[in-house]
């Protein structure tokens, strides 16, 4: 019997994983040979969507409405024209930001109360938002026009990239947005006002009289307690962060097992105090440290943590966990995450074990339940 | 009528058949095209409708300069090869 399902992007195509009595099943790819950036499923509708990244043709967007058996292509998000006299220079290569989709980085289903609606996190930094599934996008020029667009560079990439948004399950109005290196973004309205809320966090990349400007953060990752939504966890570049009042305020948690250096999280979905990262050792080498991979397990919002281990490799392990390779699924039990080298685990009791689904998939940047 | 050629390495990922259409201009060659085949405007142009930048153009055999207003003139016997650039390709 099928307990769950998970989509897999990769860099040579899109996979899916069925998790049923005998255990994990690829199958698949969709699109292969391309990359793709990121594949959700809408638990609205069922429908699925992934995001391409072609490189020399560009970033497009396909749906599928039978569990992934067709697939077509709908709009991807495009920037409207710079206006005239407008200029957007990148602070750190101070270079003209061309208003142009590099990257559809994430999608998120609206609320639960507007069918129809998503939103699209790109790279140069743009939130784009849908009220037809995506047969059409339109940018939030309420966010991209902040004065603080100036201040945002990139993380990973030359140009800012928003890559988590956090919808409020309390209400359609409110959501909160990710941006590497830009911060966290909230609306109370619908997406017609935007608040910085990123005050707290740290940035060590920075001189240390700037590096608490919130304009700036690198949070690598945000996932939003569902049961509890004031909580929402951050894996940010220099360290783990956490607030409890929707990104009022929030507090660094220093000790997190081997390091509190990595790209994902994920947050317990009926309970706000247990959350997974998977550490790296640091900025300069994203490797696990001392080539042992673990997961790393808070229970008790952070106070301490379980070092997980069984079933993940202990020596010459080089994984990198992107930060979107990482997903727990509504029973809170069941966790998967994929590496930059090609390996995904599975575990069906929240972490405590782990059993490898497969060690040679291409690298891979999406992990999501369906 | 101009004859319009896409390589494979677009043909496997949006339907672009060779076909010949009006125009006088690349800019209007392309946008008849594309007029024809909706889909295929986003593989060949960004969103400020330049050519990609990892995209290359041929205009009679010769590669295109003029990568943002393509005003290049076009005859009725013009050729116009749409390739993808050596650079920008990922592992």
């Amino acid at each position: 019997m099928k307990q769950t399902e998970a989509l897999i992007g990769t860099r040579k195509g899109l996979f899916t994983v069925i998790v049923d009595d005998d255990g994990p099943t690829i199958v698949g790819p969709e699109f292969i040979g391309s990359p793709v950036t990121n594949a959700i499923c809408d638990s609205r509708d069922g429908a699925l969507y992934a995001s391409l990244d072609h490189g020399h043709f560009g970033v497009h967007l396909h749906r599928s409405d039978d569990r992934g058996a067709n697939w077509i292509e709908i709009a991807a998000p495009e920037y409207p024209p710079k206006p005239e006299g407008v200029s957007h220079v990148n602070p750190m290569s101070q270079k003209e930001v061309a208003w142009t989709t590099q990257l559809g980085w994430v999608i998120e289903p609206g609320h639960a109360d507007e069918p129809g609606v998503l939103w699209c996190g790109t790279i140069p930094g743009g939130l784009f938002r849908s009220e037809d599934r995506g047969d059409s996008w339109q940018l939030v020029e309420s966010l991209w026009n902040k004065p603080a667009r100036d201040k945002w560079f990139g993380g990973g990439f030359d140009d800012a990239g928003v890559h988590s948004i956090c919808v409020d399950p309390r209400g359609r109005d409110g959501v909160i947005v990710g941006m590497s290196c830009g911060g966290a973004w909230r609306t109370d309205d619908g997406g017609q006002s935007w608040e910085n809320a990123a005050l707290g966090m740290r940035a060590n990349f920075l001189p240390p009289e700037v590096a608490a400007d919130p304009d700036v953060q690198d949070p690598h990752r945000l996932a939003r307690s569902p049961s509890d939504p004031d909580v929402i966890w951050c894996q940010h570049h220099c360290g783990i962060f956490r607030t409890t009042s929707n990104g009022g305020e929030w507090v660094e948690i220093t000790e997190a097992g081997p390091s509190t250096f990595g790209f994902a999280v994920a947050v317990h979905p009926h309970d706000s105090g247990t959350a997974w990262f998977v550490p790296a050792i640091k900025d300069e080498v994203r490797v696990p440290v001392d080539g042992k991979l673990v997961v790393t397990r808070t229970r008790d919002g952070g106070k301490s943590f379980d070092v997980l281990s069984d079933g993940l490799p202990q020596e010459h392990a080089y994984d990198l966990v992107l930060r979107h390779a990482l997903d727990v699924d509504a029973t809170g039990d069941r966790l998967m995450f994929g590496s930059t080298t090609g390996s995904l685990w599975y575990s069906d009791d929240g972490g405590d074990r782990w059993q490898t689904v497969s060690t040679h998939l291409p690298p891979i940047a999406s992990v999501r339940f369906m | 009528m101009v004859q319009l050629t896409f390589a494979n390495a677009i043909r496997r990922h949006v339907d672009c058949p060779d076909d010949v259409v009006d125009g006088n201009t690349l800019r209007c060659v392309l946008d008849a095209y594309f007029e024809r085949y909706p889909l295929v405007r986003g593989y060949v142009l960004d969103d400020r409708n330049a050519v990609r930048r990892h995209v290359a153009v041929f205009l009679d055999n010769t590669l295109i300069i003029d990568r943002d207003s393509l005003a290049d003139p076009v005859r009725t016997d013009s050729t116009v090869h749409v390739f993808q650039a050596l650079s920008g390709g990922a592992a």
